[in-house]
């Protein structure tokens, strides 16, 4: 028989009832749009993140105070106490080899002031002048704080561009003098927009000397004893192949500064990897979930196309009898119920197709979310929902072909 | 090679049900129709003409005894086998027509082509020769419409128009004028004389004796059994 002839066939049949046909495809349409428009959602999202993450420096090495090992330092010795000091960067970047920068990080949260604005718990950045290098950070006007301003603990304050908005407006803020704790800073700089990543907003935060911090936004008293605690230093490493002997280098370099073993080295050490790994397990997990949700409503689509199947080798016993009659095989009748039953699930899979484009469409435009359709979720969906056709309408076509010429004959 | 002899059966018996509700509907038949023959089959409901009619035209097999259809043993093949067959050898004309519905009668008529594996027609060669049959009984103007356009004299019409398609050696008509008045009745009957004198061999089931003196012989089955063959003179000019 020719599969022309097969398909236009199975085309006719599935014309004559249009409205049960796309109520039959509708499980199979909404499971595959489904599938497009969350993994589009999802895949959005993980590309948004990752290009946030490596859009925030490549290269880096992040290491970070283990607060919880450290305990209230001004009860311990100077040695065994935990955390990170300023002196630990200084000593990274002399010693070790292949860094090509270290920038340090120290956080405080204060009211900051501007004319008449304030803003409570703004988080205050103490860094280094290398800092805007190596994260990636961009100035909008005016520019960064330099060593120079360092040493001398110069009052100075470059704000995150949510925040210079929020004190300033559209007014240029540099130069203006703003109200922090208990000090004054002059704005020197803006930086421009960077986004949220991590959940940390690098826009609405303010930047000043780290000296600045240390000397105005924390207790001294502990400095005095152990040094200047600092809560992140970032290194930058000149090749991504050396990272590991570096990062192995650091541990090796802290233990000995901090006189402890590297099984009790109390910072964490992470890279850029590592954060990038970390976000795609969680996005891997909500795929596995989504796979679940559509195979679910593929499963329930393939169960109705079957249901119908059956529906309609009942209804077309006759036409079967006549078909057998004038030499149609028992396989000539089984190709054609598949064909049908294939035809259903393929035509449900390309309007689930377009529904997923429409929605995923709908959706960034809704949201403001990305979404990206790839090629890889179109061939799954729509593989999936051919399959279900070839299986699901294996058992109406069978019994279609099973069925004695006579008996369909004879049936009213 | 054309065989002489287009049915032979030898003591052929279908047997339904089992143990005390054995059923013979066909019991012990042996028959030979020739080419050319016009048969009427006839007897009461529950003669067995129905299930004879059925392995005749290869729907069914027999339980025991033989069947040659054409110079091919029918008598134990699979349904596969039966489909091939049927779809070489044998048009059927059914009392109720069985055509296709929202099918147009060219579609009907082509039918048979789509399943045959020795023709092997194209689509073009199909509806020529769908055409022309139609055009045969008179249906030429009507090769669009569908059976429920359609009479019931013009439906049977469309029914051995499509029964002819595949060259079949053989018709099997089933009360072809059952369902019809008597002019369109007539005026299938009248199709079925002239495959008759074109040399078509036809065998057709019925009770209606009236029809059945149009028939070069008539069968007359009773429980299942040959209970008579008459010769029917009048037609033996033919």
């Amino acid at each position: 028989m020719n599969p022309i002839e097969i398909l236009r066939i199975s085309w006719e049949a599935i014309g004559r009832n249009k409205v049960r046909s796309i109520l039959t495809m509708l499980g199979i349409i909404i499971g595959v749009a489904a599938v497009i428009i969350m993994v589009a959602i999802s895949a959005g999202t993980e590309a948004t993140i990752q290009e946030n993450i490596t859009g925030l420096g490549s290269n880096l090495i992040f290491v970070s105070s283990n607060f919880s090992r450290g305990g209230p330092p001004g009860m311990m010795t100077a040695s065994s106490s935990g955390g990170l000091v300023f002196d630990d960067a200084t000593a990274i970047a002399e010693e070790v080899d292949g860094v090509s920068a270290v920038v340090v990080e120290q956080s405080s949260s204060q009211t900051v002031k501007a004319g008449k604005t304030s803003l409570e718990g703004v988080s205050i950045q103490g860094t280094t002048p290398g800092f805007p290098a190596v994260r990636d950070m961009e100035m909008a006007t005016g520019r960064y704080f330099n060593d120079e301003e360092v040493d001398r603990k110069t009052k100075v304050a470059v704000l995150g561009s949510t925040l210079a908005e929020e004190l300033f407006g559209a007014a240029n803020p540099v130069g203006q003098v703003i109200g922090v704790g208990s000090i004054k800073l002059t704005v020197i700089g803006v930086l421009a927009e960077k986004g949220t990543v991590g959940e940390i907003d690098y826009d609405s935060r303010l930047y000043t000397p780290i000296t600045v911090v240390f000397e105005k936004f924390t207790d001294s008293m502990f400095a005095r004893i152990r040094g200047d605690a600092v809560r992140m230093v970032y290194v930058k490493v000149s090749d991504t192949e050396t990272i590991d002997s570096i990062i192995l280098q650091i541990k090796l370099l802290l233990a000995k500064r901090h006189k402890t073993t590297l099984d009790d080295l109390d910072v964490t050490i992470t890279t850029q990897q590592d954060v990038i790994t970390a976000q795609g397990s969680t996005t891997s997990a909500f795929r596995s979930l989504l796979g679940w949700v559509a195979g679910v409503s593929l499963l329930v689509g393939g169960i109705g196309i079957m249901n119908i199947m059956l529906v309609s080798v009942t209804e077309r016993t006759r036409e079967i009898g006549i078909r057998q009659a004038v030499g149609a095989t028992p396989s000539d009748i089984l190709l054609q119920f598949m064909t049908e039953a294939l035809l259903l699930s393929v035509v449900g899979g390309i309007l689930g197709m377009l529904a997923g484009f429409g929605g995923s469409w709908i959706f960034s435009q809704a949201s403001a979310m990305r979404t990206v359709v790839s090629p890889a979720s179109i061939l799954l969906a729509f593989g999936s929902a051919a399959v279900v056709g070839v299986f699901f309408g294996f058992y109406p076509a069978s019994k279609a072909a099973q069925l004695e010429p006579i008996e369909a004959l004879r049936y009213e | 090679m054309e065989h002489p002899v287009v049915i032979e059966t030898r003591d052929l018996s279908k047997i339904y049900g089992v143990g005390d509700t054995r059923v013979a509907a066909v019991d012990g038949i042996s028959i030979r129709i020739e080419r050319g023959e016009f048969i009427a089959v006839m007897g009461p409901s529950g003669s067995g003409k129905s299930t004879l009619m059925y392995i005749l035209g290869c729907l069914a097999t027999p339980s025991s005894g033989k069947y040659f259809l054409d110079g091919e043993d029918a008598s134990d093949m699979n349904r596969r086998e039966l489909a091939f067959i049927r779809s070489r050898k044998i048009g059927f004309i059914f009392q109720s027509y069985n055509l296709l519905a929202r099918t147009t009668a060219l579609r009907n008529v082509t039918l048979p082509l789509l399943y045959n594996r020795s023709l092997r027609a194209d689509a073009k060669t199909s509806e020529t020769r769908g055409r022309e049959l139609l055009e045969q009984v008179g249906l030429g103007d009507r090769l669009h419409h569908q059976p429920h356009e359609l009479s019931g004299g013009q439906q049977q019409r469309v029914a051995i128009a499509r029964s002819l398609i595949n060259d079949p050696v053989m018709i099997i008509a089933d009360e072809p004028t059952g369902n019809l008045d008597s002019h369109s009745g007539e005026e299938v009957m009248r199709i079925l004389q002239d495959l008759h004198r074109k040399g078509v061999t036809i065998v057709m089931v019925t009770h209606n004796p009236r029809i059945a003196a149009e028939a070069t012989r008539a069968i007359h089955l009773s429980d299942g059994r040959v209970a008579d063959i008459v010769r029917n003179e009048l037609h033996e000019g033919h």
